[in-house]
């Protein structure tokens, strides 16, 4: 699995002193504090925040313009970056980050170093970020503090999204959730700069205190439309992938659910599971992965515990539990991607009362054929109740559109939630679906 | 007092309703994009009239209208929203609404789960859609609907987007087919889109609308409609006006409509959208532009007094047809350039008549046609010569500068362009089929907005802020368009945004140089969409140089071949082939419309008649009808791979029959799971050869529109076997691949790996069966026995481990086998290609692309020209693994880049790759196997395949591959 192509540029142990490390930003929330997990480690790293007009077409102009809509961005926003002026180019590196998996995600680094090569930039070192050993630098390296660190600005920005997400909506004073998200991500942020907060036994405290903190907002007590939001991994989370969807769903005066990071990680760390359980494989690595689950059961918990003590809140599921659902829907083998994750998340969220989901996808994206779109309709016929619309994000695609599409199924989330605040006593909700939408008679062409 | 407002993408509807919700007025206009304007005086003119002062409902409904009013404060109801409204209260009891908008399609399941359908990124099968292709007929929509009245036949056509349908609708019409079949089949597209672009599956049945503007005005599209679902639907009274009367009935409460005008008209000011410098910032500057242009002129002489010889060359282009005549020292005598108007015959007959009765005094001693229409042209007229395209360009660019290195054409359909190298063409880029139509698309542009196209082009020349609206593709551009209304562009930055978006789609879609000097030093820039001053000025703003317009720009098709006539009757004696003045007036045409018969394929022929007994075959894919002889199957892998897959029939076992879709991976392990489950007992049977027939009867359960044609074929397999009966079919999943030790991993592509996953999910009859989608790894041949028995035995009793174990060792040799066959095979013909001297194609791509559904028949075509075919697969092994550029994880693909890799070794081999469209996985692996080649100077061709292929732009390419090739191999002599 190695890829040591001879021309590839070395990020050296010198570097690490010398260079600064520019990294996209996937999910504002999370890594303003990985931002600093990477500070504390050693390493001059930067998040990227410039969008505009010019990091499209900087992407359109330097990569395959039929590949994903990420990677376009994520190069297009670096190249942007590397072409302001704002820095010294040769003490510039880049990182990006490799799965390994079976979809063109794994390739983005290899598209970057070819957008590099062809804006004459070829010269500046590009870093994997990866934990299937695809590729090595001598001046960076994952360790197991370092790891452990990344882990705790996961959790710390999934308990900050869940909670932000489920009060900002309703909170009596405008503003109130906003200064508590930053005051929180800034501690957060400053601690793990100072190598402090990560273990399981400081987390809890934190946490606690994060739902405490959420929990004293005052809030309205109206009732909002819900929305869940799932998707592809970066149009998911970024506001330049997704058009600020986030934004677009607050000011249409929604709350709305992105369920989190972690069980991303979880999920692909079961790959490896799953692979051994459904092929063959070794033991030792088996355990050695289960042991790695058993470490992020212990955050989940931790999440959990700190969430149910106010039952205002909605608590998040467990992997496993989010897992089982999909049992029958879709195999665990299905794992390229978000794979079968994606559909475990749109039916976790109908079951969390989420039933208006949004299914981010980038145009064309392969795994999403499958997860996505692909399983939409299974999820109906399992559940009459969701009302989920698919929407593709890629360079040409209008916010206008896209917009109007979402304001379809708010438009019928709206109807189905007036009709059942008109009839609450018979919780019949007027507009219950009958029929099953699925039928095999198929349209006669 | 109610009022509703719907503001599309083209028009403007509006309805009040009094009290009692009677309907008191109604309106229809087309905005031309004046949508602010147009809302302000329709509101002002039914507060003047209606309301004189009162308060009234409104609201507004609409995509074109949402941002609007939105900063306006006006209440806004979506659309699709409304129309349910106002179908429930006007027409209780329906079940399914089909509403075709300017833009927009949709379709409105009411009965049951409520369920909106809308098409999404694709304008395609739309009201805008209808209007391109009635002006690509050169009629209006209404004349389209009185002609489709009259059809006789339905071609296929493509229906999943505009610029398909475009690609496919051209050759036809350059062919010679009734302008009432193209119109009807026009319909049907839309239809087709429709049904299977929206409703997915879910039936269409009960009660069922009709609304929005072309079902409302195109009786014919109706029809269709009706004649596909097999029942009539009703097109109510009002139903251009349901989205705007649900608008009013939602309305509550009452606002001032007064202050609402107020708003609006504070609106007008603002304009926020994505915006690029101008073009021109001065009419100085533009002045100095005009002079330098000005300067690249051709010698012109005049046919009046002329005697003496002169070349005729033809250029029977997409969309127009040039002439040139010019005397032996290369002046330009006369020339013409119009519409083909659908049938380029007539045009050229015309031309020819005039000729010769107003100039009996010219001898026509050589002539050359060129373009879409070279076969019919050629056959109709005997013209001496028929030329490439690209030759053709070359030849008349080479004739303005000589050290010309880069030659773009951007015509009304097609971008092509190509670098020259040594004086031959080296490499050539057309548009894919997802870009075409760029300089019609401004046109159709320009006519919706009510302006001519050089009119709406000059109008962009000064524009301030020129709209920046991407370079995707042409058809998401009217996407863009409606957001920039929405946001408060003046029709002049839109001309000047179309403009430059024309010229980024043809750099970054098409050629994607990442410098300038990539393209070129000398560059010349031709066809008729440069005769636009806007698109010229914008590609020489992006590439930051100046190049050269010959003033002929439109005419270079037709000038260099006449140039080329020059050429090659150069010496000659004889003088032009080409129809006499006698023959001309006793000239017939007649069009004919048959099936061939002669194979499976049953292409559907047009056969034109032409007087003196000449006649000429188009829809053909093979030469079968032409020549009656059998296809020589002898020196084309792909044929042999389907016989040799063909092989693998049913034996009867006593275990009963497991069934296996004929698509995707089973290409290439049909070998294997035929070997595996005939050793265990079961009767394995195959969906087949995959057909027309099988696609559209499966198509309805496609849930993602956007997914490769390979893979929505697979629906069809299914329901084949279902429909054969079968009642175990064994499908399954597979992350990886064998690992054939080529690349980092051996994965599938998602979709290979996963679809059986998606025909689970939504086919419904599946459930009927037993359907084995289990997860298997062939790649661990240690492991998979085991884990495959512990699979079988749920479904089956009494297969024990050491049947399994047996079975396996038995299907691994055989798909190793089978693969030293086609290796083998392969290395037999590329012997004996050099020993006839054949060039050998490799046209690489999948094993799925064997399939003739998929390929089109591509691998006769290159057949048909004299080559022989080998497949990727053939050369993979001969090579060991190599670095490359991109993280190598894909079998299939890995097979490709070491293709390619040998390719480079072996001076007599092209690589062709074939890639379907949707492909995510092939926007990698084409990059990387062009640097292969391209490293070591070998050219590279790639053909986007889709449902639907034009047949046409293909054979140009692989003609300019092989002229370019033979050019290359002399050179290097």
């Amino acid at each position: 699995m190695q890829n040591n192509h001879p021309d590839r540029v070395i990020f050296t142990k010198e570097m690490r002193k010398t260079h600064t490390i520019l990294i996209p930003n996937m999910a504002p929330i999370h890594f303003r504090i990985i931002e600093r997990v990477f500070r504390n480690c050693g390493y001059k790293v930067e998040l990227l925040n410039n969008h505009g007009p010019s990091v499209v077409e900087e992407g359109l102009k330097y990569v395959h313009n039929d590949t994903c809509y990420p990677a376009l961005l994520v190069i297009g926003q670096m190249i942007d970056a590397l072409h302001s002026g704002k820095y010294d180019l040769h003490k510039i590196a880049l990182m990006i980050t490799q799965t390994g998996g079976g979809c063109r995600a794994s390739n983005y680094i290899h598209l970057l170093r070819k957008a590099l090569k062809k804006a004459g930039l070829g010269y500046i070192p590009v870093i994997s970020l990866n934990l299937s050993g695809l590729e090595s630098n001598p001046g960076f390296q994952i360790t197991l503090p370092m790891l452990r660190k990344a882990i705790a600005g996961v959790v710390y920005g999934d308990m900050l999204s869940l909670l932000h997400n489920q009060v900002r909506p309703y909170e009596v004073h405008q503003g109130e959730c906003e200064k508590l998200l930053e005051s929180f991500t800034d501690q957060l942020a400053n601690m793990l700069n100072a190598g402090k907060g990560y273990r399981l036994r400081e987390m809890q405290p934190i946490l606690d205190e994060i739902a405490a903190r959420y929990a004293a907002v005052p809030v309205d007590g109206k009732r909002r439309i819900k929305v869940g939001i799932v998707g592809e991994i970066y149009v998911k989370y970024a506001p330049l992938g997704n058009n600020n969807l986030e934004a677009f769903l607050a000011s249409q005066d929604c709350e709305y659910m992105v369920p989190g990071i972690m069980g991303f990680a979880f999920f692909k760390f079961d790959n490896r599971l799953e692979d051994i359980k459904l092929y063959g494989g070794s033991r030792l690595k088996y355990a050695a992965v289960k042991l790695a689950m058993d470490y992020l059961g212990k955050m989940e918990q931790a999440i959990i515990r700190a969430v149910q003590k106010y039952p205002q809140f909605v608590v998040p599921s467990t992997y496993q539990h989010t897992k089982s659902l999909v049992n029958g829907v879709i195999g665990y083998g299905s794992k390229m991607g978000e794979g079968w994750l994606l559909t475990a998340e749109m039916l976790e969220l109908v079951e969390q009362g989420y039933e208006n989901i949004v299914c981010t996808q980038p145009f064309g994206c392969l795994p999403n054929h499958i997860n996505g779109k692909g399983m939409i309709r299974k999820i109906v016929e399992r559940n009459p109740r969701a009302n989920i619309v698919p929407i593709d994000y890629d360079p040409s695609a209008t916010r206008v559109n896209q917009e109007n599409r979402i304001k379809l199924m708010l438009a019928v989330a709206k109807e189905r939630m007036r009709a059942e605040e008109a009839a609450p006593a018979t919780g019949q909700p007027a507009l219950h679906p009958v029929e099953q939408p699925a039928s095999q008679q198929a349209v006669a062409v | 007092m109610k009022i509703g407002l719907d503001i599309g993408s083209t028009t403007i509807k509006c309805v009040v309703l009094d009290d009692h919700d009677n309907i008191i007025h109604h309106s229809y206009k087309r905005h031309l994009s004046q949508i602010v304007e147009m809302t302000r005086q329709e509101l002002q003119s039914i507060a003047d009239t209606l309301l004189q002062g009162r308060p009234a409902g409104l609201a507004i409904t609409g995509s074109a209208g949402m941002g609007m009013a939105e900063t306006c404060d006006i209440p806004f109801i979506q659309e699709v929203y409304a129309t349910r409204v106002a179908a429930s209260r006007l027409q209780p009891g329906t079940d399914v609404i089909i509403e075709l908008g300017g833009e927009d399609a949709k379709i409105l399941f009411l009965g049951g789960s409520m369920e909106v359908r809308m098409n999404g990124s694709c304008a395609g099968g739309t009201g805008a859609f209808i209007d391109q292709m009635a002006t690509l007929l050169g009629i209006t929509p209404d004349e389209m609907n009185a002609l489709a009245a009259q059809h006789e036949k339905i071609y296929t056509i493509a229906s999943r987007c505009g610029v398909f349908a475009k690609s496919d609708i051209q050759p036809l019409l350059n062919q010679g087919a009734r302008q009432a079949d193209v119109a009807a089949s026009i319909f049907y597209a839309v239809v087709n889109q429709t049904i299977a672009g929206l409703a997915q599956g879910r039936p269409i049945k009960g009660k069922l609308l009709y609304l929005g503007g072309p079902l409302t005005f195109l009786s014919e599209l109706r029809k269709s409609f009706d004649d596909t679902l097999g029942f009539q639907g009703i097109c109510p009274d009002y139903s251009l006006y349901y989205a705007a009367l649900g608008a009013a009935y939602s309305c509550d409460g009452t606002l001032s409509v007064e202050d609402a005008i107020g708003r609006l008209e504070r609106y007008t000011q603002v304009a926020s959208y994505h915006s690029m410098g101008p073009l021109f910032t001065s009419h100085e500057e533009y002045d100095a532009f005009r002079a330098r242009h000005e300067r690249a002129k051709v010698p012109r002489g005049s046919l009046d007094g002329y005697t003496g010889e002169v070349y005729l060359g033809i250029d029977a282009g997409s969309t127009t047809i040039k002439t040139a005549v010019i005397a032996p020292d290369g002046t330009l005598l006369d020339s013409s350039y119009q519409s083909n108007a659908g049938n380029p015959v007539p045009i050229i007959r015309d031309y020819l008549t005039r000729l010769y009765d107003e100039h009996p005094d010219i001898r026509i001693k050589a002539s050359a046609v060129t373009g879409y229409g070279e076969d019919i042209i050629k056959n109709a007229f005997m013209i001496d010569y028929g030329i490439v395209e690209t030759i053709a360009h070359f030849t008349a660019a080479r004739h303005f500068k000589p050290d010309v290195d880069f030659v773009i054409d951007i015509g009304g359909q097609d971008i092509k362009c190509f670098k020259i190298k040594n004086g031959a063409v080296d490499n050539i880029f057309l548009n894919e089929a997802c870009s075409s139509g760029c300089g019609s698309f401004l046109q159709t542009f320009a006519n919706a907005l009510g302006y001519s196209i050089a009119d709406f082009a000059r109008l962009g020349l000064f524009a301030d802020r020129p709209v920046d609206l991407g370079s995707r593709c042409t058809v998401f551009m009217n996407s863009s368009v409606k957001q920039a209304q929405k946001d408060g562009a003046s029709i002049e930055n839109i001309s000047a945004g179309l403009s430059i978006s024309v010229v980024k789609n043809a750099l970054y879609k098409v050629i994607r140089p990442s410098s300038v000097e990539e393209l070129g030093r000398s560059i010349v820039v031709q066809g008729g969409t440069f005769y636009n001053d806007a698109v010229l000025r914008a590609f020489e703003q992006e590439l930051h140089t100046e190049v050269v317009r010959p003033d002929i720009s439109g005419l270079m098709g037709a000038f260099g071949a006449a140039l080329w006539a020059q050429e090659m009757a150069a010496g000659r004696e004889t003088g032009s082939s080409i129809i006499d003045r006698e023959g001309l007036e006793q000239f017939t045409h007649e069009v004919k419309v048959a099936s061939c018969g002669l194979c499976q394929n049953n292409c559907r022929l047009t056969i034109n008649l032409f007087s003196g007994g000449r006649r000429f075959i188009s829809g053909n894919r093979c030469e079968r009808p032409v020549t009656k002889r059998v296809r020589d199957d002898s020196m084309n892998i792909y044929a042999y791979k389907r016989e040799l897959l063909g092989s693998y029939q049913p034996v009867p076992g006593p275990r009963g029959k497991i069934g296996l879709p004929m698509g995707l991976n089973m290409y290439d392990l049909l070998p294997f799971w035929h070997t595996f489950f005939t050793r265990l007992g079961f009767e394995v049977v195959t969906s087949g050869a995959s057909s027309r027939k099988l696609y559209l009867a499966g198509q309805a359960t496609i849930p993602s529109d956007t997914v490769c044609f390979p893979a929505k074929l697979m629906h069809g397999h299914v329901e084949k076997l279902l429909d054969m009966g079968v009642t175990t079919i064994f499908y399954p999943c597979m992350s990886y691949n064998l690992d054939e030790g080529l690349g980092d991993n051996h994965y599938n592509c998602p979709v290979v790996a996963y679809y059986s996953e998606v025909l689970d999910a939504n086919m419904p009859r599946l459930q009927q069966v037993t359907y084995i989608k289990d997860y298997l790894g062939l790649h661990r041949e240690k492991d998979f026995p085991k884990k495959m028995h512990a699979v079988l035995e749920k479904y089956f009793d009494g297969i024990s481990l050491q049947e399994v174990k047996a079975a396996s060792r038995a299907a691994y040799d055989e798909y190793h086998a089978y693969l030293t066959r086609i290796r083998v095979r392969g290395d037999s013909i590329v012997e004996a290609a050099r020993e006839k001297g054949m060039p050998i194609v490799v046209l690489a791509g999948r094993p799925y692309h064997v399939d003739p559904e998929i390929n089109h028949g591509i691998d006769d075509l290159i057949i048909g020209f004299g080559a022989a075919v080998i497949s990727e697969d053939v050369l993979s092994h001969k090579v060991q693994k190599f670095p490359v550029g991109v993280l190598n994880q894909w079998t299939f693909h890995a097979r490709l880049y070491a293709a390619a890799k040998y390719v480079c070794t072996q001076p007599d081999m092209l690589l062709v790759q074939l890639v379907s469209f949707g492909c995510g996985v092939d926007a990698i692996t084409t990059d990387e196997v062009r640097s292969i080649l391209e490293e070591q100077d070998n050219l590279y061709t790639q053909i986007k395949i889709d449902e639907i292929t034009n047949l046409g732009a293909v054979k140009i390419r692989l003609r300019s591959l092989f002229a370019a090739s033979e050019r290359q191999v002399a050179h290097a002599k």
